[in-house]
């Protein structure tokens, strides 16, 4: 082998050292820190098993409940066919509204009801997340209501 | 008149572009010299047409002429100033004229500055600029025209997020874009050398000033962009692995390897081949960057339309750019000449290790961000990559890159001796052990994680500083002969020292606002007293106030520490009163070491109102290692070597 071959291979090596490492830290990664969304209706489906997961729908209209004497709040989210309760201690943003699109981060306490870690709701008024758009036409199925809800919300 | 001028300008920009992209290319494959010579002067004319319609749509916004319906979507008569000029690039159509006016602006700078580069090489560069400037202005032209008129004009406009009337958000596209379309002059250098199919260092040296410039661009953009999320969204988060965040740190990333890499180019002729790669990666990730946020498939405050026509447009875009330019790179990159050796343990040697590393880490960043896209797309459920996986692979690849970066730059070229650059590191090492301690000792030691990063901190800081000493032989040397060695070392090499040791500051503030941050969330009534971390604050009572669009409770609360008043803090709870929107605006303390950070919510029926109170230690050392990367990078910028072509041209234009 000569020299040059020699200190090409060195190169070659750390760069397969980087890689493999990289690729060997997202794999593990990816076993246990992936979040999935959930809308309340794939919550009757599939099971969540205990994980952190995404909730997202909307946040049902009179449902807002705030703690008197602490910062918890209660809620609902749904999405016009299920709806799942959600428990959250801290303050909300400020695009929390009744009637609009939300996504929660947190877990299923054992009584059913969600507690959220964290309460999504970076979108500014013209605009929904995907997700939960997603989630509420799914809910309605292939009928147009769930579309209807969604254009209505979007315009309000 | 001047919407339609503009419109009309960026027709004639289009036209213009087509021809700087195509004839200088003949000419110089021709070796005709006139044909090159049109390079120059049609870059310059498109930034005259280009910033033309820029200008044009400017002014719409500042006389607010709500018969453009871009400026009735995004602006107010009512908003400050300031904002109407921000509004102007708050919105996709506005943005992509902003990108488009900056890379001409590039492109002239090229032009006008580049008087000593080869005819050729300049020529295909203009030409690469030209072509990138004809996709985005046919997509502009074709799906996002910002200067469509209305038939009905409203009485007002429908005002601008308020999230985005911000000095911090005013100024954070521009200085993103500047980076992002900066790196675009290295990829047009990189394709330009492809073509010729050589690399040499005076190639190296020509590029360099570009990317530095574009660099420390998004450096500043990336911190102001952070900066901005830390004191609006209401609790002091600085970094959320956000896709969009992410879409500007993946070439941030690749900028840094490419910066690196291409000093090895330059001192010693070797890693062409990987340097041009890395090239086109970097703006191909710059690009990736503008359309995952522009496109709307990745949800966030950023993603301003969801619209089919756009996203195809897109994607034809993306795969010709980057899948044209890697082709070219596969079919010519074999013909470049190979440089000079080097040992593993050597000054290059450290610089692969450095670019491996950031690049592995480009590559994690980019799959934790594209896979939910990717399960989506399979229908395998919708997902979403956190933190934790971020933290979980991007953190323990930079441990590594830091621990490097300190050893590297003591290395020599070509062969060096790593026993005897720790030895010189003996005294780094010594204080870095020191300060992991006395944090141990300050806040004990619940996570392991944080003493780690808090060593890492100071040793990038100490190390930086130690290099220093080391060249200005510090102690070693009569003072008088240091300060004169400190006065010839290049500019360059302060540059280096201010970003090195600017990193070191941000990891700490990255290490104390994760790690050692108090929270208390109560509900307070006025009159009450709220401490944390020795600070006592007094709940004096609310207004009202009125702002230019807005109406906003405003809390008085004064601060003291063991009795000694410190001033007060008044956060608002804005409500922007034409598009209905609440803001929570935090009231900020900075000290040397810390932020105290107050925040007010709503009041409930009873008068007690939702207070969030937060100590951040360090903090404020992040914005300030931010500004001395930035610093750096200007400094290094300024340095004799990239100036080389200015004493020749001094002494032509002596009589």
């Amino acid at each position: 082998m000569t020299l040059k071959k020699k200190r090409r291979l060195y190169i070659l090596l750390t760069a397969m050292l980087g890689l493999g490492g990289a690729t060997a830290l997202v794999l593990t990664a990816f076993q246990d820190n992936l979040v999935f969304f959930y809308s309340p209706s794939d919550l009757k489906e599939r099971p969540t098993g205990g994980r952190t997961f995404r909730l997202g729908g909307m946040v049902e209209k009179g449902s807002v409940v705030r703690g008197q004497g602490t910062p918890v709040v209660r809620f609902s989210v749904t999405d016009f066919k299920n709806t799942q309760a959600v428990v959250y201690t801290g303050l909300l943003p400020d695009l929390f509204r009744e009637g609009q699109g939300v996504v929660a981060e947190g877990k299923l306490r054992p009584d059913g009801l969600f507690e959220a870690r964290e309460v999504l709701a970076k979108h500014d008024e013209k605009y929904m997340p995907p997700t939960v758009t997603d989630a509420l036409k799914r809910a309605s199925g292939s009928a147009s209501e769930g579309e209807h809800a969604v254009t209505t919300l979007k315009r309000n | 008149m001047f919407t339609e001028l503009g419109h009309y300008a960026l027709i004639l920009a289009l036209a213009v572009a087509l021809v700087q992209a195509t004839l200088p290319l003949i000419g110089a494959a021709r070796g005709d010299g006139r044909w090159m010579a049109l390079a120059a002067p049609a870059a310059i004319a498109q930034l005259g047409l280009i910033g033309l319609a820029f200008a044009a749509l400017v002014h719409a916004y500042v006389v607010s002429d709500f018969s453009v319906l871009n400026v009735v979507q995004n602006s107010h008569s009512t908003k400050p100033l300031l904002y109407k000029i921000s509004g102007v690039w708050g919105n996709h159509e506005g943005s992509m004229l902003l990108w488009v006016t900056i890379l001409a602006l590039f492109g002239a700078a090229v032009a006008v500055f580049g008087q000593l580069l080869p005819l050729a090489l300049k020529a295909r560069v203009l030409a690469v600029q030209a072509m990138i400037g004809v996709g985005f202005l046919l997509f502009i032209l074709a799906t996002s025209d910002p200067f469509q008129r209305l038939d009905m004009v409203p009485f007002d406009g429908n005002d601008l997020n308020p999230m985005l009337q911000d000095p911090g958000l005013a100024f954070h596209p521009p200085f993103l874009y500047l980076g992002y379309v900066g790196f675009s002059m290295a990829f047009s250098f990189a394709i330009a050398a492809l073509i010729e199919g050589r690399v040499d260092p005076a190639w190296a040296r020509w590029v360099r000033p570009w990317t530095l410039a574009a660099w420390a661009a998004l450096t500043a953009g990336i911190a102001l962009g952070s900066w901005w999320a830390y004191y609006t969204l209401g609790w002091g988060g600085w970094w959320f692995w956000d896709p969009v965040e992410n879409a500007s740190l993946m070439p941030w990333l690749a900028g840094t390897a490419l910066l690196h890499s291409s000093i090895v180019v330059e001192k010693r002729d070797a890693l062409k081949s990987w340097t041009i790669l890395l090239a086109i990666l970097t703006f191909s990730l710059s690009l990736v960057g503008t359309f995952l946020v522009r496109s709307g498939i990745l949800s966030s405050v950023h993603a301003f339309a969801v619209d089919p026509a756009r996203g195809v447009f897109i994607l034809w875009l993306l795969s010709v750019a980057i899948g044209g330019s890697l082709l070219l790179y596969a079919l010519r990159a074999p013909h470049l000449k190979a440089g000079g050796l080097f040992a593993p343990i050597s000054r290059e040697g450290a610089l692969v290790v450095n670019n491996m590393l950031l690049a592995s880490a480009t590559a994690t960043v980019l799959i934790g961000t594209l896979y939910p896209l990717f399960l989506d797309v399979l229908n395998a459920g919708k997902v979403s990559v956190g933190p934790p996986f971020f933290n979980a692979t991007f953190v323990p690849l930079m441990i590594p890159l830091v621990v490097a970066m300190v050893v590297g730059p003591l290395l020599p070229w070509k062969r060096g001796d790593l026993p005897g650059a720790l030895a010189r590191l003996g005294v780094a090492a010594g204080l870095t052990a020191v300060t992991m301690i006395a944090a141990y000792w300050l806040e004990g030691g619940q996570s392991a994680l944080a003493l780690v990063g808090i060593g890492l901190a100071a040793w990038a800081f100490i190390g930086a500083l130690a290099e220093w000493a080391e060249r200005v032989g510090l102690f070693r040397l009569p003072a008088a002969q240091s300060l004169a060695r400190a006065r010839a070392l290049p500019r360059a090499a302060w540059g280096m020292t201010a970003a090195h040791a600017g990193l070191g500051l941000a990891i700490a503030g990255m290490v104390g606002s994760s790690a050692w941050t108090g929270e208390r969330i109560l509900l307070a009534r006025p009159g009450d007293t709220v401490s944390l971390a020795g600070y006592e604050l007094k709940f004096e009572s609310v207004t009202l106030v009125d702002g230019p669009n807005y109406t906003a409770k405003r809390g008085h609360f004064t601060v003291s520490r063991g009795g000694a008043a410190l001033g007060v803090l008044e956060p608002e709870q804005r409500h922007y009163t034409v598009t209905g929107m609440d803001l929570t605006h935090a009231a900020i303390r900075t000290s040397a070491i810390n932020d105290l950070y107050l925040a007010l919510g709503d009041a409930d029926p009873s008068g007690a109102w939702t207070v969030r109170l937060y100590h951040h230690p360090l903090v404020p050392w992040l914005w300030l290692g931010g500004l001395m990367m930035v610093g750096g990078g200007l400094l290094s910028l300024t340095d004799r070597r990239l100036r080389i072509g200015a004493p020749r041209l001094r002494q032509h234009a002596a009589p």
